[in-house]
């Protein structure tokens, strides 16, 4: 237990619900952006980023460090071939599946159980991943 | 005529502010920066030797990237139990696995997925970040559209 559990604990529940409330959770709904038939997709991400770079950028500026915490972290992304490449890779497998990363966590408490198959494989290839290819 | 949103709109931004609120939330309380991706490596530390997952940030973040997985099937079924769940994937399981392991992979080499680089990372204003979305939104789009042309998917 640690003192800023319940504030993770809530904050993943407003990203889970948020992910419900869209339907980002059912893979059809994903890939039906992906094919240009519903491209609601964009109004998540636009709505999710404008409300995240509001606080991103003012958070630092008016408080000295978090609420529950000593400082604010970075989200650290450098442009070079792994994360480029990388980029690449995970659209396919995206676009052959229709899950991304919070959706196949979130999609199982919307009780889309197949969603496990992808679960699965996202563990399996980020194994496969840090086996042979982790760079500390 | 083309239709943008034939399910409507409202559900898919209101959805996106929610999402956006949990990011921010968490960077406002704890400082943390709340990408879903990571997960699948850190939560391996508990498990595997390897000198990769016993890197010092996946063994720091281990727990409460759990906490925050917990919290969205929390939320997640908050909302299921309010407005309903909606049908089960009709998407085939060879799909679904490969696809998973595959976007598991290009992921965690990239360092971040639809909410690590698509949220966080544009919300940071990281170019990088911009250039990783650019490209996944390109071979994803080039992927679903091959995929369903072969009658692979709905």
């Amino acid at each position: 237990m640690n003192a800023r559990w319940p504030f993770v604990l809530a904050a993943g529940a407003l990203f889970g619900a948020g992910l419900a409330w869209s339907t980002m959770t059912r893979p059809e709904v994903v890939l039906s952006f992906l094919h240009f038939t519903d491209l609601g997709l964009l109004l998540v991400l636009g709505g999710a980023v404008t409300v995240t770079m509001l606080v991103y950028q003012l958070a630092p500026r008016v408080l000295a460090k978090p609420l529950a915490a000593e400082r604010f972290g970075q989200h650290p992304s450098v442009l070079d071939k792994r994360t480029l490449g990388g980029a690449a890779l995970f659209g396919v497998g995206w676009g052959l599946c229709g899950v991304c990363p919070g959706p196949a966590v979130a999609g199982l408490g919307t009780g889309n159980w197949p969603l496990l198959i992808a679960l699965a494989g996202l563990f399996a290839g980020a194994w496969l991943h840090g086996r042979f290819f982790g760079k500390q | 005529m083309l239709e943008l949103f034939p399910n409507g709109a409202a559900h898919y931004l209101i959805g996106g502010l929610l999402i956006g609120c949990g990011v921010a939330f968490l960077f406002a309380t704890t400082g943390l920066v709340g990408g879903a991706s990571t997960l699948f490596s850190s939560t391996w530390s508990f498990v595997s030797q390897h000198a990769y997952f016993q890197s010092q940030r996946f063994v720091e973040s281990r727990s409460w990237r759990l906490v925050y997985a917990a919290g969205m099937l929390l939320g997640t079924l908050l909302v299921t139990a309010f407005a309903g769940g909606g049908p089960a994937t009709a998407v085939a399981w060879p799909l679904l696995l490969i696809g998973g392991v595959v976007a598991g992979f290009g992921a965690r080499l990239a360092n971040g997925c639809t909410s690590g680089h698509g949220i966080c990372g544009l919300a940071s204003l990281q170019l990088p970040s911009l250039l990783a979305v650019m490209t996944f939104l390109a071979t994803a789009f080039a992927t679903a559209n091959v995929v369903r042309a072969l009658g692979g998917q709905p």
